[in-house]
């Protein structure tokens, strides 16, 4: 089992989302995120005094994923989070050691 | 001298009037509070609201009769505090100042003392105790509005048989308060900056306004009020009130432009705080000429504070004071503007209406007098309720949010929060 977590551009949370769910996953949390990569923010301006900032609006997406599915999960959430410019996100996998399903206690797999 | 009757139309007009002036308090609180970081936006909204509701008790108290009494041994200098004291004689449904009852008319002038007070507080966002604000609020409108007010408003023989110097020995024209409102409250605004110090992480954290919409809102509500203060300062329903109403609109249209216009060319963008900011900075500019000046003039008025408060916004950076939202760029440098702008483009008296220089000198040193005055006598305001009370308010408290420290309120529900909170049995509540 598989932790997917995905920074993506707010915008695109919906393409990802209609994506995951078309190949039949069906389970996902998603929270505010903030944050910069390469790109570094942008710049504002209030009555001529400049503000950097660094900070840029993101959406984590984190899925729970079996095994055999991990790559094609990876690439769905590439495929719909993609537009080419910069600050797209990042999408990396970390491995987990057990799910539990509160309301019947199963537990691996069965719990995904 | 010729008997006064009432007019039902000025009266109506100065009826109107002051129920457009009254919404300028709002407006200035929402101006103000959207420029104001989230964690102060209800203390910045207060201090307009304090101001309002201090002054006006002390107004009918004694400051009307300070304003506008005889002036005491002929000085022009303070009205007689005694000669009006509660309004005596003038609050009831007899009484005429000009044309209208002297209750619209106590009414109406109340709220440009309440206002005055209120746009100092731009100036020391974020940072001041509430109960030292109110405290100065008093001291500020009894010690150095009223005297200035009875400088520039009390004309001989309208209320009483003597009045300012402004107004009839010098000759400066202030129609609705260039100097008396906006350089007074400007000069008050730096003054009271140097006093409090800068904020923490001033010049160093961005302190971004929190709500753009609330501040054009609020630019907004003030336009509209501005025609209650500009129109109704002729105190009557005729023509030099049409005359101030168009040109208010023209200076303040222009000054939006122009304001617009430096930011494209400096910053590369044309910013909704730009339009409002521009829009203030025209109000202002027209107030004490805009029954003094043609079209024209008001639109040049306009356009040159548009440009100059613009260019004013930085100066605070570069030397250093905390004037947190602009009240020296946009009420000082808006109300020289206009108050010296008359001397040039004013009708009949202008320099550049074959009027010569004597009217231009007259404006400087009325801009000039008013301006120090304020800024002395408000350091020394300032520093006395430092030491006594002290002004601001505990650096942790600050970094926290002042609305939690002082208000203990905060200003949006931004999250369902209830996790964590309950009700305070221990206050006496029983669930």
């Amino acid at each position: 089992m598989k932790l997917i977590t995905a920074i993506i551009k707010p915008a695109k949370l919906d393409d990802v989302k209609d994506a995951l769910q078309a190949a039949g996953i069906t389970g996902m949390t998603v929270s505010e995120a903030s944050g910069f990569g390469r790109q570094m923010g942008h710049t504002e301006v209030y009555r001529g005094t400049e503000y950097k900032v660094n900070l840029v609006h993101k959406v984590r997406l984190e899925v729970l994923v079996d095994e055999p599915n991990v790559e094609s999960a990876l690439d769905l959430i590439v495929k719909a989070a993609h537009t080419g410019s910069i600050g797209d996100g990042k999408v990396w996998t970390t491995a987990v050691d057990q799910v539990v399903r509160v309301r019947t206690g199963e537990r691996g797999s069965a719990a995904i | 001298m010729e008997e006064v009757v009432l007019n039902s139309g000025d009266t109506a007009w100065m009826l109107i009037s002051t129920g457009l002036v009254t919404l300028m308090i709002p407006g200035l609180a929402l101006f103000y509070g959207g420029m104001v970081r989230v964690k102060s936006l209800l203390n910045m909204m207060m201090m307009s609201f304090g101001a309002l509701a201090l002054v006006f008790v002390i107004w009918i108290a004694v400051g009307f009769s300070l304003v506008f009494g005889n002036s005491v041994g002929d000085r022009g200098l303070i009205g007689d505090a005694t000669q009006f004291l509660f309004l005596k004689g003038l609050d009831n449904s007899t009484a005429l100042i000009g044309t209208i009852p002297a209750a619209v008319f106590i009414a109406f002038q109340g709220l440009f003392a309440a206002i005055t007070v209120a746009l100092i507080s731009g100036s020391i966002a974020d940072r001041a105790k509430f109960g030292a604000w109110m405290i100065f609020a008093g001291a500020w409108v009894t010690l150095v509005y009223f005297p200035v007010a009875h400088w520039v408003f009390a004309f001989d023989d309208f209320v009483a048989k003597s009045g300012g110097w402004i107004a009839n020995d010098l000759g400066a024209i202030d129609f609705a308060g260039g100097t008396a409102v906006h350089i007074n409250a400007g000069a008050a605004g730096l003054a009271l900056a140097l006093i409090l110090g800068k904020r923490v992480g001033f010049g160093r954290v961005a302190m971004r306004p929190h709500s753009l919409p609330l501040v054009m809102l609020g630019a907004a509500l003030l336009w509209v009020g501005w025609f209650g203060f500009n129109a109704g300062s002729a105190v009557a329903s005729n023509g030099t009130a049409g005359l101030a109403l168009l040109n208010t609109m023209a200076a303040t249209t222009a000054a939006v432009l122009a304001w617009l216009l430096v930011e494209k060319i400096r910053d590369g963008h044309a910013t909704s705080l730009g339009a409002a900011s521009g829009v203030v900075a025209g109000l202002v500019a027209i107030t004490p000429a805009c029954a003094a000046v043609d079209a024209s003039g008001a639109l040049a008025i306009g356009a040159i504070a548009g440009v100059l408060c613009a260019l004013s916004v930085g100066l605070k950076f570069k030397f250093g004071y905390d004037d947190s939202l602009d009240v020296v760029a946009v009420h000082l440098v808006g109300g020289i503007v206009g108050t010296v702008m008359i001397g040039f483009v004013g009708e009949e008296v202008g320099l550049f209406h074959g009027g010569g220089t004597d009217q231009l000198v007259s404006q400087i040193i009325g801009a000039a007098a008013v301006l120090a005055y304020s800024f002395v006598a408000t350091l020394i305001i300032g520093k006395l309720i430092d030491l006594i009370f002290g002004f601001r308010i505990t650096i942790d408290e600050e970094v926290e949010g002042i609305d939690i420290a002082v208000h203990a309120e905060r200003a949006y529900e931004l999250f369902d929060n209830n996790q964590g909170s309950a009700f305070a049995l221990s206050k006496g509540g029983q669930l």
